[in-house]
């Protein structure tokens, strides 16, 4: 069972998608220049957009069938998403925020236990306490992460998570990004144009171009932790 | 310019009850009103941003008419409506035992009336203005609409809300026309706005300027700090 | 994600100009025609006719006034960079919530030949500024003025500062950039300022009563004509015509679309 299945057709104005990919565990990287059609690709995935004709599957099921007219809602999808600029909560605490997507637990000590557990795992903390707003961008992107990650997705959605920060801060996220998703077994699909990005995080490369998918391959990680492809229900490694 | 400031009120200890009367009821009617005002405003407002069916227009031009209506003709309408014969004055009987022209309530009325819109546009902005990413990454968190509403976007459109209902506060507390012709200038129901126009009129000089000055002094504090809490405007 | 913005956004510029001259040309036609209809005998539009033209004598000159002042001050606001800026638009806007008797009262303090601000002002001018035609277009103008100024200053604020910047870089003075591109590219805004002053100008009641007095024939406008009306047909046309305007007015502003921040 892969964890995504995605192929569809969707216009938008002067611009045509026509993309068919499948992602295992691990992270997938859609690569390519800017207008390419990455972004749109996630928020069909997502379920924030409709695609015109196609399926997408999470995990086996269907969450979108322009044939038979299934469309299951953002709400219902299971998924996380880490944005380019967080878009955290500006006027809740970095705690709260990452405790309104835990789903899975119920009772307000709960969710803040798993979200305080979470927020660890990515080293923010020290800040649980402390607003967005005084944070500097690389510890909301930690934050964002946390969020994303917190709500026990089946599939985790990245996009562009580090293209608005500047490369030392950039470089020191990428391997946590690629420990912390690789370590929790959810399949990840993160969106970048950076080249060296795309190498350093992905298991497989996806290149896009102009609507289209171009190139599929997969990445040497030789002295790497690779995905486990049983981790999801096995123990997770710290 | 002294002209604006009596001596007399220099002298006074304590306010007076020519000025304490008409203030307790202006700030309790429009107090009533704005509480109204406020559900019923952002409400709309909300649906108004939010939603995609056609005519969102056209219904927050009907709702802004009061802006652009003579205060006469609304208060005359309402007149009629709340105290002529017609469907609206046998509910009136019906639930409060009276038409409801000549009292308290029929001020509180006019003044929902005359300030609904103010709440309207400014909430309608704001929510409008809200990144609808936020809503996004809300939708993805799995929150229902209900709870994207209360946790994400009303808090981010809050400083625009709350002008909002301070204009409309405002607008209820300085309203004239409407209440004057739905009250009949009854003493015992009468506003800041129709005790100075009495005591411009037909009472003391002093008296009038101290009324002018205390309303003077409140649209202006409201005003500011409607300026203060940013940018958003309605028209 | 997609969203409407209203009617205005899937016409062309033609057809917006065209709707918002439609809509006034068919609001005052219909003001008239219906209000002369109604009246019925030439008698009842003798009564609603003085007050009707009366009301636009003072309306009109009162919306002109304002609205220079207001796209005036609204420039400054929006450009000028003193402090006190936010002050200065507070002042301005307080007509919008201050009771109008307030501002009847002041203008009387102001005004009558009786104080000293007043008789200096009277003698300047030439003639009294109280219980006469001048004092209901004083009294029209202050309504009128805080929403032309601030659809102004919004209007210019959201004029895209680099045209203004390249206007400047081929060398056009500040005031001919003002007066050839930004207000140009702000009419829209303006011109729904003008509008719906020109509805509260029409409207006025509370400081036209103060300082017009209420005088039938000179100083009895549209709006208080209502209240002292004897009979109900000519009351009704008089309502008629006042709905129908601010129908027209709210109608025209929607068209002209919503300012975005």
């Amino acid at each position: 069972m892969t964890a995504l299945d995605v192929d569809v057709t969707r216009t938008i104005g002067e611009f045509d998608l026509d993309v068919a990919f499948s992602v295992e565990s691990g992270i997938s990287v859609l690569f390519g220049p800017s207008g390419a059609g990455k972004s749109l690709t996630l928020a069909l995935i997502a379920g924030l957009l409709r695609p015109d004709t196609g399926k997408i599957a999470i995990n086996g099921r269907i969450v979108s069938d322009r044939a038979s007219n299934v469309h299951v809602s953002t709400q219902e999808r299971r998924i996380g998403m880490v944005f380019q600029d967080g878009l955290l909560l500006p006027h809740r605490s970095v705690l709260d925020n990452v405790a309104l997507a835990v789903r899975q637990a119920s009772g307000r000590q709960a969710r803040r236990a798993v979200a305080h557990s979470w927020l660890e795992r990515v080293g923010a903390e020290d800040f649980a306490d402390r607003r967005p707003g005084s944070l500097s961008g690389g510890q909301r992107q930690r934050v964002a992460l946390a969020r994303g990650l917190a709500g026990d997705p089946a599939l985790v959605l990245l996009d562009e998570p580090l293209s608005a920060l500047d490369s030392a801060v950039r470089r020191e996220l990428r391997n946590l990004i690629r420990e912390v998703i690789i370590s929790s077994g959810v399949p990840a699909v993160l969106v970048t144009h950076d080249a060296e990005e795309a190498e350093q995080l992905g298991d497989v490369v996806i290149a896009y171009s102009d609507g289209r998918v171009t190139a599929m391959r997969d990445v040497e990680r030789p002295d790497d932790v690779g995905p486990q492809p049983e981790s999801r229900d096995g123990n997770r490694s710290q | 310019m002294t002209a604006l400031i009596p001596h007399s009120w220099l002298n006074s200890v304590g306010i007076p009850p020519w000025v304490w009367n008409p203030l307790s009821i202006s700030l309790h009617a429009a107090g009533e009103a704005t509480i109204i005002v406020a559900i019923g405003g952002i409400a709309l407002g909300y649906i108004l941003a939010q939603g995609h069916f056609p005519g969102r227009g056209v219904i927050e031009t009907i709702f802004s008419m009061p802006m652009a209506l003579p205060p006469t003709v609304v208060g005359y309408y309402l007149l009629t409506r709340l105290g002529g014969p017609g469907p609206i004055r046998t509910a009136e009987v019906h639930l409060f035992g009276h038409p409801l022209t000549f009292t308290f309530t029929g001020i509180v009325i006019a003044q929902v009336v005359e300030s609904f819109p103010y709440c309207l546009r400014f909430s309608r902005a704001a929510i409008a203005n809200v990144d609808p990413r936020f809503e996004q990454a809300a939708r993805v968190m799995g929150l229902s609409r209900w709870r994207i509403a209360l946790l994400v976007t009303l808090p981010l459109a809050r400083r625009g809300i709350v002008a909002g209902v301070a204009m409309a506060f405002g607008r209820a507390l300085g309203d004239f026309g409407a209440t004057m012709i739905i009250s009949g200038s009854v003493p015992m129901a009468t506003t800041m706005p129709i005790a100075l126009y009495n005591a411009a009129f037909f009472g003391s000089h002093d008296q009038a300027m101290v009324l002018a000055l205390v309303q003077l002094g409140a649209a202006f504090v409201i005003l500011y700090g409607v300026s203060r809490l940013g940018k958003i405007r309605a028209w | 994600m997609e969203r409407e913005h209203g009617v205005v956004r899937q016409l062309g510029n033609e057809h917006r100009a065209a709707a918002i001259a439609v809509t006034v040309l068919v609001g005052l036609g219909l003001g008239y025609g219906v209000a002369h209809l109604l009246a019925g005998s030439i008698a009842y539009w003798g009564v609603v006719s003085g007050p009707f033209f009366l009301t636009l004598r003072v309306a009109i000159p009162a919306t002109l006034i304002a609205g220079v002042a207001g796209i005036a001050s609204g420039y400054a606001l929006a450009k000028g960079r003193f402090p006190g800026r936010d002050v200065l638009e507070t002042i301005g806007s307080l007509p919008i919530i201050l009771p109008p008797t307030v501002i009847g009262f002041y203008l009387l303090e102001v005004l009558s030949p009786g104080t000293q601000v007043g008789g200096f002002l009277t003698r300047v001018v030439g003639h009294e500024l109280v219980y006469n035609v001048a004092g209901c277009i004083i009294a029209a103008t202050i309504a009128a003025f805080p929403f032309c100024m601030r659809a102004a200053r919004s209007a210019i604020e959201g004029v895209d500062p680099m045209i203004e910047q390249a206007a400047r870089a081929i060398g056009l003075p500040n005031w001919r950039v003002a007066l050839l591109v930004t207000l140009p590219l702000a009419r829209r805004g303006i011109a729904a300022g003008l509008t719906i002053g020109c509805a509260r100008a029409l409207g006025e009641y509370g400081a036209t009563l103060m300082v017009g007095g209420d005088i039938n024939g000179k100083t009895r406008t549209l709006s208080l004509a209502i209240l002292d009306s004897f009979t109900t047909p000519e009351r009704n046309a008089m309502l008629l015509i006042l709905v129908l305007m601010a129908v027209a007015a709210m109608t025209g502003v929607g068209l002209l679309g919503r300012s975005r921040t």
